[in-house]
């Protein structure tokens, strides 16, 4: 019974999940127009791009470059479900970094200096947020002795109490994962303009970058639900706070998006590691301490 | 349902052109026409786009660069030339570098005419190239 309803969840999440993102990614660029004085795309503006992308002609490169976008997605698409099913914060960080790095190989096999220089990029980037991801779930342990959301979230404190610093330090990389200025090294998203034309995912067409898209779409509710887990005790009004503090957020990255431009990833790489290194250590040091 | 009408992903490519018609391109992009209101985005990369807008005539250096762009583009597509320029030569059609309009390289579907084509005529003609590219996306599935 226990296992029926867990793979119920899981589905209803492999449905709702994408429709989530979708719908965010479409609220997305109606507030970005707005702001730059102009009406903007329909909310559903990201499906039809999907699906349009499904109707047309994918243009192979080679067999693995194609490849390498499915096994991202599925490992994506684990993350997702270990983290909304309540599971274990570590496990999930290591399959999301597994995802990426098979996104970063796909770039590499494309044999495209574009999407090679994309993929460096995406490394550069992949080091950047990395150890500030590792330390959010050491800081979730400290807090609730536990790395399993689902224990996490009974917790009769939020962990936001204890981990201001490392929030914020998890906020700032949030700008990577969501692939927003000023750290949309690798690739950038709707056209704009790169001097790497369309970074790791120039040479995909079709129904590959369709599915880059819904990758992506996961991996915003997986960055989202992260913000979420600092907020949730065992009243249930907590999960008001915290959906208003998941909203609150992702107004704030698409602000930094429009007010920023891109950065060299120089500066990327060194700002996300000094965020990282003060004010996350900073906090563990001194929860280490007082508990 | 066919979707390519609601997301038309454009390339902007610059043959021989006065830079007239390219800054109206770009100026559909501004908040006065707004194109993103329909789905449309300018693309940097033909794999990426559906429809391939081609400003000022073509010479003998650009042929190949056309050709090439035109190839990459994923099915359907179709060909937009925009300007009096891209439509025939124009002014410039008796230069010794010009071969004339991008119809001698290329399969072009929609003609936008005018010096510099103004941005709702442009939109006008990528408007058309949508029902083009709608008929052959439905002769592209009753192929397979």
């Amino acid at each position: 019974m226990i296992i029926m309803t867990y793979i119920l969840k899981a589905i209803v999440i492999f449905i709702v999940a994408p429709l989530v993102g979708g719908l965010l990614s479409g609220i997305d660029r109606i507030i970005s127009a707005r702001m730059q004085g102009r009406v903007g795309p329909p909310v559903l503006q990201p499906f039809y791009d999907v699906l349009k992308l499904f109707q047309k002609e994918s243009i192979q490169v080679n067999r693995m470059h194609r490849f390498f976008v499915y096994i991202s997605m599925f490992f994506i698409i684990f993350t997702t479900e270990i983290i909304l099913l309540g599971g274990d914060i570590l496990l999930a960080m290591f399959s999301l970094t597994l995802g990426s790095i098979f996104f970063v190989l796909g770039g590499y096999a494309a044999n495209s200096s574009y999407s090679f220089i994309g993929s460096e990029r995406e490394l550069l980037q992949m080091m950047a947020y990395e150890p500030m991801v590792l330390l959010v779930g050491a800081g979730l342990y400290y807090a609730n002795g536990s790395f399993f959301i689902k224990n996490i979230a009974t917790a009769s404190v939020p962990a936001i109490v204890y981990l201001p610093g490392i929030f914020i330090g998890l906020v700032f990389i949030l700008t990577f994962k969501l692939r927003k200025s000023p750290f949309d090294l690798s690739m950038s998203h709707h056209g704009a303009h790169q001097e790497i034309v369309q970074g790791i995912t120039t040479e995909y067409s079709g129904k590959e970058l369709a599915v880059i898209q819904i990758t992506h779409w996961f991996e915003t509710i997986f960055a989202l639900s992260l913000v979420y887990v600092f907020f949730i005790t065992k009243n249930p009004i907590s999960h008001v706070f915290a959906i208003t503090a998941c909203i609150l957020i992702y107004l704030f990255e698409i602000i930094v998006d429009n007010a920023f431009a891109r950065v060299k990833w120089q500066m990327a790489l060194k700002s996300s590691w000094i965020v990282t290194g003060v004010l996350a250590t900073v906090n563990l040091v001194v929860i280490s301490f007082f508990r | 349902m066919n979707f390519s009408k609601k997301s038309p992903w454009i390339l902007h490519y610059d043959g021989t052109s006065c830079n007239g018609c390219d800054i109206e391109v770009l100026a559909c992009l501004t908040p006065l026409y707004d194109v993103e209101r329909f789905g449309i985005v300018n693309t940097g990369n033909p794999k990426h786009a559906d429809i391939l807008l081609i400003t000022g005539s073509v010479n003998e250096q650009n042929i190949p660069v056309i050709k090439q762009l035109f190839e990459q583009m994923a099915e359907p597509k179709v060909v937009v030339a925009v300007g009096i320029c891209a439509t025939s030569g124009g002014i410039f059609a008796e230069c010794y570098n010009v071969c004339g309009g991008v119809d001698t390289v290329l399969p072009v579907d929609v003609y936008v005419p005018g010096c510099a084509a103004r941005p709702e005529s442009i939109i006008d003609g990528v408007v058309k190239a949508l029902g083009i590219l709608e008929e052959r996306q439905k002769t592209a599935r009753k192929k397979k």
